[in-house]
């Protein structure tokens, strides 16, 4: 039944701009950032460019969901400016942004137990009045399929586990399918399997020539998935860069103010980090 | 199916349609039952609420002190209509057509009004609790009836109280809303909280006119906050038909957003939803059925609270389906609560308003200890 609000976007959007690899989708420059008369962020400057995983870590209260929200246009700019495909984060309208970025919150609220396929078809919603809306059944389906949530898809969303609603609210991310995605600790509720299957995801999408940006706290994972880390520390980025070059044991040992090792691994060579814990 | 009860935290997925070690890559659409279900008993549900409609309406025209039976109720709306039927005595014609039938447009239009203003709260709150009460507008609009009465104002004749009640009830949620904002947002728990403040002094403001007022005056206050729909004229129900039906068409467009908001402000953001102007929108909307509700028949509580839960029970939580169907269903237990106040005690008549808040209150208890429940506690 076609209720009157199906057409909610009376005028469709603009499609966004076409995206070549290597373009910045989302930057900040000389940024700083006051929640209150706190300084979260002071003169940071990072890019996310397309075909890349940026990885934010940092200890507790670095200020990295402070910069990923700034990022995604949430927050303003106290100082310096962040432009978003190309322009600063305050041109945008909220519908024409949508089309442009997703978000995954740190948490995954609902208010009304809605049933899991109706959440994530919520992410098809900037589309509506697009040539685009058309992709909505295909993007829903394989964006449930990727994180392994379509088992489910009938169970309203409240009666579901903490990893599960994480998975099914990266779901209605995915399927938003913007070039950009900024993502709050997607792997913070997820068993080891999941945690592996996001930042899988996470890597094929930015094969794909899509700009990912993910905070996360688990170093190891950063390491063996982010082509680029940023590591802040008390509003500030004091390392930018791939990982095997800013990972290092002083450097990690300074910024967590806690002894860590980094070392090859036996087999692989790739980059692995722990806290050493020689006693 | 009672969507609502399967909430409860069932901790990890224990079921054999868990999740884990079940992946499936193929992506192509599910030939699942359940969403499509669903659509359909709220498709179903808002069909059968029309029909039931249908029914009571003639039913109800007939029913009373003077009892006409229902087949001369439909010859004389099909002679009016000039679809052939004929016209009754005169007697019978009157008491149709200038006493019960404005009395079930009113009770139509008046819990059409309550049911889609109590869905369309709570889904701007995002709280299954959300009433229309909570938020100032009928103990605003109460205070503009009350000073029209006990003042003796009389500038605009008969429309003077409703005119005045809308007045108050619209200016109580603008005052609300701008108390609640801080720094271009307003949360959820001040707003409520501002809204409990101003409840407060609007009962103060109350309890002052009818200090001053005299007894005849007095008497007339507690009748109108008892919530009736015996007053109703034509020229009442003219007074409310502008406000409800530009509520009533304005909120269905809405609907989309608001499932969007239940995620949250801003992910509703992320979505593309400019939220403040949502709110903004829908609080006018929504002070424009209630104020008009409440100014012409008085406090009548609850509609707006059971209606859009029963529902949300047994469709789901869509606000496509929710906005219409609490209309409808507002609208449904109204007439059939008018019905039962004015039959049940005759020849004295029930208040409507007592009615529905002996009927609505022991259900906003169990849903307070359920969601407590739930919750674990309040936070």
């Amino acid at each position: 039944m076609k209720w009157p609000g199906t057409g909610w976007l009376r005028v469709g959007p603009a499609l966004p701009e076409p995206v070549s690899p290597g373009d910045p989708l989302t930057e900040a420059a000389g940024l700083h950032v006051r929640l209150g008369s706190r300084a979260v962020l002071s003169g940071v400057d990072v890019a996310a460019r397309a075909g890349e995983v940026l990885a934010l870590v940092g200890p507790n209260g670095a200020g990295k969901s402070t910069l990923l929200a700034a990022l995604a246009a949430d927050l303003p700019a106290a100082e310096g400016v962040v432009r978003v495909h190309g322009r600063p984060a305050g041109d945008w309208s909220a519908p024409a942004l949508a089309l442009r970025r997703a978000v995954l919150p740190q948490s995954a609220a609902l208010s009304f137990p809605f049933p899991v396929e109706e959440v994530v078809r919520m992410g098809r919603a900037p589309w509506a009045g697009t040539e685009r809306a058309a992709e909505d059944d295909a993007a829903v389906a394989e964006a449930m399929a990727a994180t392994e949530v379509t088992a489910f898809a009938d169970r309203p969303f409240p009666a579901l586990s903490g990893g599960e609603r994480a998975r099914v609210a990266l779901a209605r991310v995915l399927a938003q399918r913007t070039r950009l995605l900024l993502l709050d600790e997607p792997t913070a509720a997820l068993d080891l399997r999941h945690q592996e299957l996001v930042l899988r995801i996470c890597r094929e999408r930015a094969r794909a020539g899509d700009a990912v940006v993910v905070v996360l706290h688990d170093l190891g994972l950063a390491a063996a998935y982010a082509d680029r880390v940023a590591i802040l520390r008390a509003g500030r980025v004091v390392a930018d860069g791939p990982p095997g070059e800013v990972f290092t044991a002083g450097r990690l040992t300074d910024v967590y103010a806690q002894p860590v090792e980094v070392f090859p691994h036996p087999r692989t060579g790739a980059v692995l980090v722990a806290p050493r814990r020689d006693a | 199916m009672t969507l609502l009860d399967r909430t409860d935290g069932t901790g990890e997925s224990g079921g054999p349609d868990g999740s884990a070690g079940a992946p499936r890559k193929d992506g192509a659409p599910r030939e699942d039952a359940a969403p499509q279900t669903r659509h359909r008993t709220g498709r179903l549900l808002i069909a059968g609420l029309v029909v039931a409609l249908l029914v009571l309406v003639p039913v109800a025209a007939g029913v009373g002190a003077y009892s006409v039976p229902t087949t001369d109720v439909l010859a004389s709306v099909a002679h009016r209509a000039g679809l052939g039927g004929a016209a009754l005595d005169r007697v019978p014609e009157s008491v149709l057509w200038n006493v019960r039938f404005p009395r079930i447009v009113l009770a139509l239009l008046v819990g059409a009004s309550l049911g889609c203003a109590g869905a369309l709260m709570q889904g701007v709150f995002g709280n299954p609790l959300a009433e229309p009460g909570v938020i100032g507008v009928s103990s605003g609009a109460a205070v503009g009836a009350v000073a029209a009465i006990s003042l003796g104002l009389n500038f605009l004749g008969t429309w003077t109280v409703p005119a005045l009640a809308f007045v108050s009830g619209l200016a109580t949620v603008l005052l609300v809303y701008v108390m609640s904002r801080s720094g271009g947002r307003t949360e959820v728990v001040t707003l409520i909280l501002t809204g409990i403040a101003v409840n407060a002094f609007a009962g103060a403001l109350i309890g002052l006119f009818l200090f001053l007022a005299d007894t005849a005056a007095v008497n007339q206050i507690t009748f109108w906050q008892l919530g009736s729909l015996s007053q109703a004229t034509w020229p009442k129900v003219l007074a409310v038909l502008p406000c409800a039906a530009v509520g009533l068409i304005a909120a269905p467009f809405h609907a989309r957003r608001l499932d969007l908001l239940a995620l949250g402000e801003r992910p509703a953001r992320h979505l593309g939803v400019d939220v403040e102007r949502l709110r903004i929108v829908l609080v006018l909307v929504i002070a424009l059925l209630t104020a008009a509700a409440v100014s012409v028949s008085g406090v009548i509580g609850f509609v707006g609270l059971v209606v859009p839960h029963l529902l949300r029970m047994t469709a789901g939580p869509r606000h496509r389906f929710l906005v219409p169907g609490s209309a409808l269903g507002g609208a449904l237990v109204l007439l059939a609560g008018d019905l039962t106040a004015r039959t049940v005690a005759v020849p004295a008549e029930l208040p409507l308003g007592v009615l529905t808040a002996l009927l609505g209150s022991p259900f906003f208890f169990w849903l307070l200890r359920r969601t407590r429940r739930k919750q674990g506690g309040w936070a």
